[in-house]
């Protein structure tokens, strides 16, 4: 007679809890299968400088962030005081992919909003971001000193991303031979 | 009635070709890889549409890709391991067979297995019950009964 309550309540129990895990998951929180992997390799325009253009390859020995933003891109708003605090520290470079965007507009959103980056290039058309595997904007990599992607952020970063995640890694990376 | 139907399903039609981009395949056969790619890899913003159904940016990004691959005369499997190399297994629809997608494919006979079991041992128990619903007291007991009314002899 126990078995015929114990049962079900089982069933239950178990249902809630998967439930309540599947609650916690992001489904937008896609694993990608480019961290640990060379970064994709580009030469795009800088935003500043339309003639000089700008790859991974020149930057090559040290750690850097590669941002992708663009200036409709609203979460990009959101986390850009927070970059532009992280660039105020100077021992951080980042690098921010422009990502199918309008030139003039981009320019004028950094002017407003302040700019955080070494450099901004311009990925017009969104190849170079396909081939990143970019998918929501803004998205946040990792790159060390030997060119491999080490970890990717997708989604606005928040201080305890930044404080938590990036800081301790890069400095974790730098320490690593080039 | 069916004029008005016949002109609703062809309003429709339109609307839902409308999203679909004018492409000139250079032969007949890229256009049927094409659709079949596309329907088989999944949109990473919407993420319940396939390439084909989604209208987001980056959906029409890489059907253009997949466009030019093909124009290019890259094979099917060239096109689904650039999809899968920038996005991973995510992208398809179909994930292949590894550790991490094992209960994907197993789970849903594994409880179709086990609901077959939970099946099997109620019927089981319920035909038990039926033959055992009968004790050997009771038995006696309705013997006894039937021997004090003096009516009939009980059949054993």
């Amino acid at each position: 007679m126990k078995a015929r309550y114990a049962v079900p309540l089982a069933i239950f129990v178990v249902l809630v809890a998967f439930l309540g895990i599947g609650l916690k998951l992001d489904p937008r929180l896609v694993p990608s299968p480019l961290v640990d992997k060379a970064a994709p390799t580009f030469t795009l325009p800088r935003l500043d400088d339309p003639a000089t253009r700008i790859g991974p390859d020149d930057l090559r020995g040290r750690v850097w962030l590669l941002n992708v933003w663009a200036s409709w891109c609203v979460s990009c708003r959101v986390e850009h005081p927070i970059l532009v605090e992280l660039a105020r520290r100077g021992d951080i470079a980042i690098v921010g992919l422009n990502y199918k965007d309008e030139q003039a507009a981009a320019r004028e959103w950094l002017q407003r909003y302040g700019d955080p980056y070494l450099m901004s290039v311009v990925d017009a058309d969104g190849r170079v971001g396909i081939d990143w595997g970019v998918y929501g904007v803004p998205e946040t990599f990792v790159i060390d000193k030997r060119g491999t992607i080490r970890f990717k952020h997708i989604g606005p970063v928040d201080q305890s991303i930044v404080e938590e995640q990036l800081i301790p890694l890069v400095r974790e990376l730098e320490q690593e031979a080039a | 009635m069916r004029t008005a139907a016949a002109v609703l399903l062809l309003v429709v039609t339109l609307a839902v070709d409308a999203k679909v981009e004018l492409l000139q395949f250079s032969n007949p056969d890229y256009e049927q890889r094409y659709r079949d790619i596309i329907a088989e890899l999944r949109c990473l913003v919407c993420q319940n549409q396939n390439l084909a159904d989604s209208d987001a940016e980056l959906a029409q990004d890489l059907r253009q890709q997949t466009y030019e691959m093909i124009e290019r005369g890259a094979s099917d499997d060239e096109i689904i391991a650039f999809m899968v190399a920038r996005y991973g297994d995510f992208v398809l629809y179909r994930p292949p067979l590894r550790t991490t997608t094992l209960l994907l494919w197993v789970g849903p006979f594994l409880l179709v297995g086990l609901g077959i079991a939970v099946l099997v041992t109620i019927i089981r128990k319920r035909a038990g019950d039926a033959r055992a619903d009968t004790t050997d007291t009771e038995r006696a007991r309705a013997r006894a009964l039937l021997a004090s009314s003096g009516e009939e002899k009980p059949s054993p």
